[in-house]
């Protein structure tokens, strides 16, 4: 079995396996636990609706925390996005979805991709610049960095093979497939579950401040 | 089998020029990455060449290799050097047939000891009643004749890496020539057929160098595997802009669009379809409007169905993924239950102690 062989099969197949269980295990795990019961009067009448209000207001730093967070905020949107429309958007991997769901829609030509792809690896590179520089503000734990490089690996890759560049282009595949079964088998189980979580954490503080009745 | 001692003596009988002999060495030398120069030396190394002998041996094949070489259109230059080899044994081509075919294989053998070439195009199973040739099995055949050889040259996918006779479920146990010689220089020229012009090149540099070409690391002639046909391919700009033919029929597919949504392979395939074409020159698959299905590659008839691209995985379908999903959602859903149990019992009892 060669290394694609085995990237394209069971590597592959098992990461999936992994994330799909993982993301199910995880959510399911917390979202059937119970909030506390509250036995005080919600201050805000329309508490329950300002809380799932936060789940977008918080998308943007508050007011008084812009100037300093300007930086990462910009760079992490570009990262985002970048990264979502590549996911999404290039022809190998809508191939690659369509095989499992039957889904399919029109790709974005192979050029915008790899810019998209490269800008999402240099605005990875500029977040990592950051967090190193600034340990007091990050307070980076292992874990941190471990996402990090299981994140930005499918993308060196993604794009060494598209480029022909580095070792042979079916190795380069396999390579990226690889790396992105590591991705998905460590998402449910690692901070990149805030994939999902974001919503929920939002919503949940938002919930809370707002029957306390903190301006929000 | 032609008289002429000499390939030039034989060619010169067919009626082919001198002119047409050094271009055919010239095209040669460069595919194989020999310096400009040599064409010329290789033509007279060539002419006067005597005849080496050749021992063919088929295990579990479908005889399209021999008909890819021998049924070209036009008589060829590549099928005149083939026909020049002195083809001591070959079970489609030879005429005698039973006890006289044996003994001229053991005659071939005997005579030229640790000179001759054995060409296998076939499988070898290791179930071995599952072929046999004069009540021999394949293996055994292989071993016996290999064991005098100065070289083996496996012809085609199946002998150089188990090919469709290998691929799942794989019935007979089938294996490639190397898995069981080990001690002899082999030569993979895969390919489901292999190109004339590879089978031929090998030969021709055998004869003119006397040595066997440079490998890659599959055992393939770097000079005619050694480049992406994708890489080589005229329907590269389309991939490069995301121009994509989604069927057969379609507009893409009219106006030449890249193949790589029906299923095209090159990407990961190595072989000289791409510049060489077939049929002297004339096309290739892709040019043909087919994407290519690797043939050139171990393990192609594994590789995910001939028409899912690349980018599929091959895993077959995605029913395990919905028992995970299922099996998942159970854990998780049980531990966030047990854990409400439990904490209302905590409560419970709290309120039990007042
Ligand atoms: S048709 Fe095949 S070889 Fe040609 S560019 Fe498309 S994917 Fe590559
Ligand atoms: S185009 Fe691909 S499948 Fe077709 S003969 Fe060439 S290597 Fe084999």
């Amino acid at each position: 079995m060669s290394l694609l062989e085995f990237a394209r099969g069971p590597a592959i197949h098992a990461a999936l396996i992994i994330m799909v269980a993982g993301f199910a295990l995880r959510l399911l795990g917390v979202l059937v636990l119970t909030r506390g019961a509250d036995m005080s009067r919600p201050r805000d009448a329309f508490g329950n609706f300002k809380g799932y209000r936060t789940v977008f207001s918080r998308a943007w730093p508050a007011g008084e925390f812009t100037t300093t967070t300007r930086y990462q905020t910009v760079v992490a949107y570009v990262f985002h996005i970048a990264l979502l429309l590549v996911i999404v958007g290039i022809v190998p991997h809508i191939e690659f979805i369509q095989s499992l769901t039957g889904l399919s829609w029109p790709a974005m030509p192979n050029f915008l991709g790899v810019a998209l792809g490269t800008i999402a690896l240099a605005s990875l590179f500029a977040l990592i610049f950051r967090r190193l520089a600034k340990p007091a503000i990050y307070n980076s734990t292992v874990g941190d960095y471990v996402a990090w490089v299981v994140v930005a690996l499918p993308l060196l890759t993604g794009l060494m093979a598209f480029a022909h560049v580095g070792l042979r282009y079916e190795t380069m595949l396999a390579l990226h497939i690889l790396s992105s079964a590591l991705l998905f088998a460590y998402m449910p189980f690692s901070k990149l579950m805030h994939a999902f979580w974001f919503i929920f954490s939002r919503a949940q503080s938002g919930l809370a401040y707002a029957h306390k009745g903190v301006r929000i | 089998m032609p008289s002429e001692p000499t390939l030039g003596g034989l060619l010169h009988s067919q009626g082919v020029s001198r002119r047409a002999f050094l271009k055919f060495c010239s095209t040669t030398a460069s595919l194989m990455a020999l310096p400009a120069g040599i064409a010329p030396a290789m033509a007279e190394a060539l002419a006067s060449a005597r005849r080496p002998s050749v021992i063919w041996l088929s295990f579990q094949e479908c005889t399209g290799c021999t008909e890819a070489l021998t049924r070209s259109h036009a008589p060829t230059i590549e099928n005149l050097l083939f026909n020049f080899v002195s083809l001591d044994y070959h079970h489609t081509l030879q005429a005698a047939a039973g006890d006289a075919a044996e003994r001229a294989l053991e005659e071939a053998m005997h005579a030229n000891k640790g000179k001759y070439l054995v060409l296998v195009d076939g499988s070898i199973p290791l179930m071995e009643y599952c072929s046999t040739v004069a009540g021999h099995s394949n293996k055994e055949s292989l071993e016996h004749v290999c064991a005098d050889a100065a070289a083996v040259i496996n012809i085609g996918t199946c002998s150089a890496y188990g090919g469709i006779p290998m691929a799942k479920p794989n019935p007979t146990n089938a294996v490639a020539t190397g898995d069981i010689i080990k001690d002899k220089p082999i030569v993979n020229v895969p390919g489901c057929p292999p190109m004339p012009l590879a089978i031929t090149g090998v030969i021709a540099q055998y004869l003119t160098m006397g040595k066997l070409p440079e490998l890659d690391h599959l055992g393939r002639p770097v000079a005619f595997f050694g480049e992406n046909i994708h890489d080589r391919c005229y329907r590269r700009p389309f991939y490069d802009r995301g121009e994509f033919a989604e069927t057969f029929d379609d507009e893409g597919a009219r106006k030449g669009w890249c193949l790589y949504k029906l299923g095209c392979k090159a990407p990961i395939a190595y072989n000289a379809c791409a510049h060489v074409k077939w049929n002297n020159g004339v096309s290739f698959p892709i040019q043909s409007g087919h994407g290519c299905i690797g043939c050139s590659e171990p393990r192609f008839w594994d590789m995910g169905g001939v028409y899912d691209s690349v980018a599929k995985g091959n895993f077959g379908d995605g029913a395990k993924l919905g028992a995970a999903a299922i099996a998942g959602a159970a854990a998780g859903a049980s531990a966030a239950y047990l854990a409400r149990r439990k904490k209302t019992e905590i409560a419970e009892g709290a309120h039990g102690d007042e």
